[in-house]
């Protein structure tokens, strides 16, 4: 999709965890040359004011993401099983603890 | 603001009648606020329209970094010399994300950067006027990035998912910015005359600027109701700018500064301050790039990305060997 000149470093996506027990979550992204490179720019760009205990960096290239123009076939058959949230079976209010 | 006018290739609104059918989709989920990410269709002007804002926007904070830098070594303590330097830092880190949402869309970042450097992409006007005393770098936290958290609140609930959360993360970083502006000039204006002095000349001259950051008039403004309808526009310049007048005036007051405006008074009925006549032709020939500094500015720039070339290319270099390295020990 980008029509990347040559020569320019490629594109990273970066993933900080901000405390300790938590997931890595997805911040954005950044050039760098390299993957070291890529883990100390992430620290510049993203982590500026204690946002993270940890780093991982992806190269974008190297995502593999679901289509969206089939999200309807893929997601679609969650929507008719509401039965699978606990809020589908009403308790009844003198049972306690559940 | 940080994008003044943004083109967006369209002559008039689109009206429902003359959208095609995935067109009218698109249009029904941005008036849901469902967000438009990367990989969904997008009309080709809603496109080309946001890679000129967020790349205007991006370029106003890399370009913008050019008149504090400025200061950086002139600094009156090393405690201001570190806070300067944490600011404009900020500044570079707002480029990138911008940069970054930008090329989401589909465009390279080397092409944004020789956009900026061929003088087709434009920046923000305010950073085309000179820091001429330390003062300048108080009334820029206070007034500029004051201006720039005032466009871009709003923008975090634009349509285009990277650009919104692009936004999210500057505008956490910003009120930083516009305090330690303020923090400068209460020290100035409670110092001596001459610092007091100083603080005022900084007001005079940077006070309209400020206000032109909004861009021209609503009644002039032909692409702002495109935006508005693709919500990439969610307040207009004359509400933002009012918006912005209302909250500074007493602030300068607190100050104890004047605003260098004649006609400027509380009205009353209309709940806002009433303010003097901006002078347009002046905005209008800074965006041409004859304001005090354009020149400067782009050859700061254009000489940066040629010294640093070096350093691209030998990065790069670097990387293929180690590619290379490690395939032969495997
Ligand atoms: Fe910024
Ligand atoms: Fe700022």
């Amino acid at each position: 999709m980008t029509s990347a000149n040559a020569g320019e470093w490629p594109l990273w996506e970066i993933f900080i965890r901000s405390q300790h027990g938590l997931a890595h979550k997805h911040v954005g992204s950044l050039h760098a040359s390299d993957a070291a490179m890529a883990v100390k720019n992430a620290r510049d760009v993203y982590t500026r004011r204690n946002e993270g205990v940890s780093i991982w960096v992806v190269r974008s290239a190297d995502i593999v993401a679901s289509n969206p123009d089939a999200r309807d076939e893929l997601f679609d058959p969650a929507s008719s099983k509401v039965y699978r949230h606990p809020t589908f079976f009403p308790m009844p209010e003198d049972v306690k603890h559940i | 603001m940080y994008a003044q006018q943004v083109d967006t290739g369209l002559a008039k609104v689109q009206s429902n009648a003359e959208m095609d059918a995935a067109e009218r989709a698109f249009q029904a989920r941005i008036d849901a606020d469902v967000k438009i990410e990367p990989t969904d269709w997008m009309p080709e002007a809603y496109r080309r329209t946001l890679i000129r804002q967020i790349q205007q926007h991006a370029h106003s904070e890399i370009v913008g970094m050019l008149p504090e830098g400025n200061w950086i070594g002139r600094a009156p303590s090393l405690k201001r010399k570190a806070i300067l330097m944490a600011k404009v830092q900020d500044e570079g880190g707002h480029g990138l994300y911008l940069y970054a949402a930008a090329e989401t869309l589909g465009v390279s970042r080397d092409k944004l950067v020789e956009d900026l450097h061929a003088g087709k992409a434009k920046y923000s006007s305010i950073f085309n006027y000179p820091t001429l005393t330390w003062a300048d770098i108080g009334a820029i936290g206070w007034l500029v990035d004051g201006a720039a958290i005032m466009n871009q609140i709003p923008l975090c609930r634009c349509s285009y998912g990277p650009y919104a959360r692009a936004m999210v993360r500057i505008c956490k970083e910003e009120s930083f910015h516009q305090r330690q502006g303020y923090d400068i000039m209460l020290s100035l204006a409670r110092g001596t005359p001459e610092q007091k002095a100083m603080a005022q000349d900084a007001l005079d001259r940077w006070w309209w600027p400020s206000l032109m950051m909004f861009g021209p008039p609503d009644a002039d403004s032909v692409h702002s109701a495109q935006s508005a309808k693709w919500k990439i526009k969610l307040l207009s310049n004359d509400e933002l700018r009012q918006r912005f007048v209302d909250q500074t005036v007493p602030q300068a007051d607190y100050l104890g500064i004047a605003m260098p405006d004649a006609d400027l008074r509380w009205n009353e009925a209309r709940g806002h301050y009433d303010f003097g006549a901006i002078d347009w032709s002046e905005f209008h020939n800074v965006l041409k790039g004859n304001g005090p500094c354009n020149r400067e500015r782009l050859a700061a720039r254009v000489e940066a990305w040629e010294d640093g070339a070096w350093v691209r290319e030998a990065a790069v270099a670097y990387a293929a060997k180690e590619v290379l390295r490690q395939k032969e020990a495997a």
